[in-house]
């Protein structure tokens, strides 16, 4: 019977289904970090039970670390305690750390590809939902909570219920100035922020194979915005190239035997989806989101969606307490809205790509006047690489600030968080009430929109600046 | 975990959709290392101004309501995966969440953590802000329903039978997982 890319992956992972009852998945690898572990390493020890399968935990430390400074100590006494737990846990049973000051420092869905640790085939979970992220490689990647960090820790399972599988399939050629973040952020707005709630996401099609590996992390990153467990993509030329030579990617022999592996990783034609979706890339622009979910997105030239639009009284309540929150108007433009902030970084676009993208449209030139920008790479190692290319020159001369890698801005758990009341155009991946600090006004946009942003003080079309 | 039994209380009307974990527990109050305690910082935004006086009107600080049962509008607990959110409701006290719909993540750490998710139709969750503040539900995970007490009006929930033992027992998924180790361990040598 022909399979899907998620069931080929799914059923190589079944070590035991419980009658009537969910699955025993087994899972390959398990990122953890300093704020979803700490209690589960608790409760391990309150069981008397130890880590089961040390090798296959990589940690880092990123959600709470603080973006300047980083060789001096952490400031937050709280946020010192969460880290040096983690230093405290792994030391205890010996697990490979990548925590401050290390060279594969940084965000734990940014280490995992850039290491090659994450690979086609795998079962990847961590404790955080971006874990979707790795999805772009071909694994099945998701988000777990803290329970079941500690069931991992424990046996290296889960029990799991096969979700239902979706399939959304882009054809075209993207337009100029237009980049994987305004397509999925098209496809959230397309079917809003618990659209895909119960579904795991294939992402097929010609402008999906166009992507490179970045831009696909991208879209996968943020599948768990429209409510997907995850997003995958098969992995093709583009995903065993950027693999090749990585770190912990498989070497000699061992390489060739499991590219042969790899390549049987697609779903098969005439494989059943659930629910099968298609769109035209040339329809899509760049895409900016208004309000408090990351499904109300709008093109950059488009105005917010008017009352009379909302298809309900409960959706024209939510416009209306969201747009309060955010300080805008229905059916009112968003182009030429000033910002006082521009945060390029987070799991969703803060790797070398996107720092290239944003040096490139903003080379020679300077930030606007009163605007406070802000660049924080995902990783050391991106961080090593953007300096290595000289971005960092071109940074500084537009007045851009680049700073030690974190989650920084994404989500306000360092020092990294925008006054009340102000608007930050962001490249992560929620605009969620006070998610950049209490009273903040987070607007959702592709590293270009933010760096023409950046430039201009304003929501900007970022083709205006393109020639 | 503690055995789950049938529940009769009063409940908080929360009527508002897509209520992310991120309103649930901000990102500040993530910074504890044990599982105690967040229930103070439940709502945190919604409920207190910065500078922790109380927002009158925000539902939980309205005397009127009280109960186990917390009622919340559709698509509730999306976003971040963070269990904080699950440990803050069942800090507060809470047993039982009604929605018409729940996020997946959401959902599984509610579960793994004694609070019952019960997702009845958007008609069902309706009646039920509609009721005054003074009615009862009745929330029977033996026989998956919720009853309005006043007028004996009753909805079925759906509840994975696996999960439903292990919450009826007090039994959590490590327990069982462990004593499928030689299984697991079968499992990886034949991969090998
Ligand atoms: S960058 Fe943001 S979304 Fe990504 S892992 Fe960190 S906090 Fe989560």
């Amino acid at each position: 019977m022909p399979k899907t890319l998620f069931e080929k992956i799914w059923d190589n992972h079944i070590v035991h289904t419980v009658p009537n009852g969910p699955e025993v998945l087994y899972i390959d690898t398990h990122f953890i970090h300093e704020v979803t572990s700490p209690q589960a390493f608790d409760g391990l020890a309150k069981r008397g039970i130890d880590v089961f399968r040390k090798k296959q935990i990589v940690a880092t430390a990123d959600h709470n670390v603080p973006t300047l400074n980083q060789h001096l100590p952490i400031k937050d006494r709280l946020s010192r305690m969460q880290v040096d737990k983690l230093i405290e846990n792994c030391h205890k049973n010996d697990i490979e750390l990548y925590g401050l000051g290390h060279p594969y420092q940084g965000i734990v869905h940014v280490i995992g590809p850039e290491l090659g640790v994450t690979q086609p085939g795998m079962t990847i979970v961590c404790g955080d939902s971006h874990t979707s992220t790795h999805g772009a490689f071909g694994s099945i990647a998701f988000g777990i909570g803290t329970s079941e960090v500690e069931m991992v820790m424990a046996t290296q399972c889960l029990l799991q219920t096969k979700p239902k599988l979706m399939r959304i399939t882009i054809d075209g050629i993207l337009p100029k100035g237009v980049v994987s973040k305004d397509l999925i952020l098209y496809i959230i707005a397309q079917i809003s922020a618990s659209g895909a709630t119960g579904y795991f996401v294939e992402y097929a099609g010609s402008a999906i194979r166009a992507l490179s590996m970045e831009a696909r992390m991208t879209i996968c990153n943020m599948s768990i915005e429209m409510g997907a467990r995850g997003g995958l993509i098969a992995p093709d030329e583009t995903t065993f190239e950027y693999l090749k030579g990585r770190k912990f990617a498989p070497q000699g022999a061992d390489w060739t035997k499991k590219l042969a592996q790899w390549r049987e990783l697609h779903s098969d034609s005439g494989a059943k989806f659930d629910l099968e979706l298609h769109m035209d890339a040339a329809d899509i622009a760049p895409m900016i989101t208004y309000g408090t979910n990351p499904g109300m997105g709008i093109k950059i030239n488009a105005k917010i969606p008017s009352l009379a639009s909302m298809p309900s009284e409960s959706e024209q309540k939510n416009l209306l307490k969201s747009l309060k929150y955010m300080g805008l108007q229905p059916d009112m433009a968003l182009e030429g809205h000033p910002v006082q902030h521009v945060f390029i970084g987070s799991c969703t676009n803060a790797r070398i790509e996107d720092l290239r993208q944003v040096a490139a449209l903003v080379r020679g030139k300077k930030k606007a006047a009163g605007v406070h920008v802000f660049i924080v790479p995902g990783s050391k190692q991106v961080e090593e690489q953007a300096i290595r290319e000289g971005l960092d020159k071109i940074f500084a001369e537009a007045g851009f600030q680049l700073r030690q890698p974190g989650c920084s801005a994404c989500l306000g758990m360092n020092e990294d968080k925008i006054p009340a009341g102000e608007y930050c155009i962001a490249t992560s991946n929620r605009n969620f009430e006070g998610r950049q600090g209490a009273g903040a006004r987070t607007l959702l946009a592709s590293p270009m929109t933010a760096a023409a942003a950046a430039l201009t003080g304003r929501v900007t079309d970022v083709r205006t600046l393109l020639n | 975990m503690e055995k789950f039994k049938t529940i009769h209380s009063q409940f908080v009307p929360l009527a508002i959709e897509h209520v992310d974990t991120d309103q649930i527990i901000p990102a500040r109050f993530l910074k504890a290392t044990d599982r105690l305690g967040f229930g103070e910082n439940l709502f945190r935004d919604w409920r207190y101004y910065s500078n922790g006086k109380p927002i009158e009107g925000f539902v939980l600080n309205d005397t009127q309501y009280s109960g186990q049962i917390l009622v919340a509008g559709q698509n509730f607990g999306c976003g971040s995966s963070r269990e904080h959110a699950a440990w803050a409701i069942a800090d507060a006290g809470f047993r039982v969440v009604i929605s018409s719909f729940f996020a997946d993540i959401f959902k599984n750490n509610a579960l793994n953590n004694g609070l019952l998710p019960v997702q009845v139709s958007e008609k069902f969750l309706k009646k039920i802000f509609l009721l005054g503040n003074q009615a009862t539900l009745t929330i029977d995970l033996e026989k998956q329903t919720v009853q309005i007490d006043a007028t004996g009006e009753t909805t079925h929930f759906d509840i994975n039978p696996y999960k439903k033992t292990c919450l009826i027992n007090g039994f959590d998924d490590i327990d069982f997982l462990l004593s499928l180790k030689d299984k697991i361990a079968a499992y990886e040598t034949a991969r090998r």
